[in-house]
């Protein structure tokens, strides 16, 4: 089976507090740790073990600048066959459609019959994946939290829906399905690792390559745009206790006691 | 701008209660608005459906179709593509069948897609301003969407206050006529319907409930030991199932169980709205975080800042300390 999985890298939300910069048009990115967006690093993995049972390769790409190429290697350590850089000028401030549309190009010029994408990313939305699939008229399953091959035109996927029930699917082949993180245990990747692919070439396609018209994508082809930044005043927010942690314990042992009928 | 329309999720002859949070929805985009609900499905239970939506919105269009008894996402739209006019505004609840839906659906329609949304700013010009948040909520953005060529727009479950005190009596309007027959190349099957845990947290009055927070597996020990001693039992977040250190079974959110606890402690919890999705009740909600931005502070009742790792087990001595001094 031949499969691609598109990939983000992101700022990572375990590793950072988020804040605003001094403008308030971004959030501030000097000291960021970046990483692989969580839900796309569990679709590569599953696109390994699929491969590992079935045969063929794994692609991961990515819509980026030359920061993003770290991803892909970070990838190609657990075991992708490829990695593929997608960029272009013309590419940045896309929308989810924007990039979708050049995603689609790319999946047109090769031949996949599986398309993998995380669910959502730690700064989207769940959009690219739907909307990808919907611009190649392939049949998408979203949330998906089990792939089994039935043969080679279907596969058997599972989604995940309300109350931790399971929804379960057929699903024709060539398709695109969005992971949902836990479906899978993503391997490892030591340093040792990403040092073997460090100097494998990757290739990179620009607007051009994919004949991808620059108004279709980009800040002219985005519908839609962020205008700003900014931290909401939610309701009153938590009464925070700033007592020494002793003074802490005896005040939330006496507030559990209170409200739940400590014993 | 086009018309305002609202899918309807529904199960077995009731809609959802995202459908009243749809109709307010559509208001804040156009307080003159008269939405359209629409309502698809198989059978006696449609009608059922419609009928409650009567008072919340001006039309209800009904599509009953043999090949939606239920929903799935492929066909659906198939529907809404046949029957929705041009520039139509779609709200979609922001759940896994609207994740399902709503991009494909923007594509076919031609129109802007904008997901998640939880804030209506209103319309400027060619564009509607809304509120979405990016990083697990820790921070929100305002987004301008161009809608002059319509728009699908998924809206956050909970996040508007449900439409009540209308009373429109909207017409319903049988457009099944117009969608003829469905084929799709996804099918769906069958649910599984999740497997009962070893513990039922559902059952509860204290949770020590665990986020990533608890950075390995072994650490899940700690937070069972204090609950060992304080009589309560041990939930989770998302990330701590995915990791594989509890049971999809202890997992709160909307993917996982609604649980009604009187006490709620969030240890290393950040706080995402899918987990806070399944803590009703209104629970007294203690909040325990190394990072003061974490959002988690922003709904609990009290919080503090500090390491989980270093502050349970002290907890847990003091409980057990104070359960010797009980028995003396």
């Amino acid at each position: 089976m031949e499969i691609l999985v598109c990939v983000r890298r992101v700022p990572d939300t375990s590793e950072n507090e988020i804040e605003l910069n001094g403008a308030g048009n971004d959030i501030e990115r000097d000291e960021l740790v970046y990483s692989i967006n969580e839900a796309d690093n569990y679709a590569v993995e599953e696109a390994l073990q699929i491969v590992a049972r079935v045969g063929g390769t794994v692609t991961v790409a990515t819509v980026g600048g030359e920061d993003d190429e770290e991803v892909l290697r970070r990838e190609m350590a657990m075991g992708a066959n490829h990695g593929v850089l997608i960029t272009d000028d013309a590419f940045s401030g896309s929308d989810g459609k924007g990039i979708a549309t050049i995603l689609k190009a790319f999946v047109q010029k090769g031949s996949y019959d599986l398309v993998l994408t995380g669910v959502q990313a730690e700064d989207g939305g769940a959009q690219v994946g739907g909307m990808l699939a919907a611009m190649l008229d392939y049949p998408f399953a979203s949330l998906v939290n089990s792939i089994e091959v039935l043969d080679g035109k279907k596969l058997k996927v599972s989604r995940e829906i309300e109350g931790g029930n399971k929804e379960m699917n057929e699903i024709d082949l060539p398709c695109v399905l969005s992971i949902q993180t836990g479906i899978n245990e993503p391997r490892y990747v030591g340093m040792k690792g990403i040092r073997q692919v460090a100097s494998i070439p990757i290739p990179t396609f620009g607007a051009s390559e994919l004949g991808v018209s620059s108004s279709a994508v980009g800040e002219a082809g985005a519908k839609v745009r962020r205008v700003d930044y900014f931290v909401p005043a939610l309701g009153k927010g938590a009464e925070m206790l700033q007592g020494s942690r002793e003074e802490n314990i005896d005040k939330v042992l006496e507030l559990v006691a209170a409200k739940g009928g400590l014993k | 701008m086009g018309r305002i329309f609202a899918y309807i999720v529904h199960k077995a002859g009731v809609a959802d209660d995202s459908a009243l949070e749809l109709a307010a929805a559509a208001r804040q985009i156009d307080a003159a608005a008269s939405p359209i609900a629409i309502v698809t499905g198989s059978g006696r239970d449609l009608d059922a459906v419609c009928a409650s939506l009567r008072p919340s919105y001006s039309e209800v269009w009904k599509i009953d179709n043999e090949a939606l008894p239920y929903p799935n996402a492929e066909l659906v739209r198939k529907a809404l593509v046949k029957v929705l006019p041009g520039n139509s505004i779609v709200l979609v609840a922001h759940e896994h069948f609207g994740i399902d839906l709503a991009p494909g659906l923007s594509i076919k329609l031609n129109s802007a897609f904008v997901s998640d949304v939880l804030g209506i700013d209103g319309v400027e010009g060619s564009d509607l301003k809304v509120v979405r948040q990016e990083f697990g909520g820790q921070v929100s953005t305002h987004v301008r969407c161009d809608i002059s060529a319509g728009a699908v727009i998924t809206i956050r479950p909970g996040a508007f206050k449900p439409l009540s005190g209308a009373s429109l009596s909207g017409t319903v309007v049988d457009k099944s006529a117009d969608v003829g027959a469905l084929k799709a190349s996804r099918r769906y099957l069958e649910t599984v319907v999740a497997e009962a845990g070893e513990v039922d947290i559902t059952k509860h009055a204290i949770l020590i409930s665990i986020g990533r927070g608890i950075q390995e597996k072994d650490n899940v020990a700690i937070a069972e030991e204090l609950a060992e001693a304080m009589g309560a039992a041990v939930s989770c977040s998302r990330p701590v199932v995915d990791a594989k250190w509890m049971e999809k079974s202890r997992q709160v959110g909307s993917s996982g169980k609604t649980v009604k606890p009187k006490v709620y402690l969030a240890c290393g919890i950040s706080g995402a709205f899918q987990h806070l999705a399944g803590i009703k009740g209104n629970p007294f909600l203690i909040a325990i975080n190394k990072n003061p931005k974490a959002p988690i502070f922003q709904v609990a009742d009290v919080g503090i800042v500090d390491d989980i790792l270093e502050f349970l087990p002290e907890l847990t001595n003091k409980v057990r300390e104070m359960h010797s001094v009980a028995a003396k």
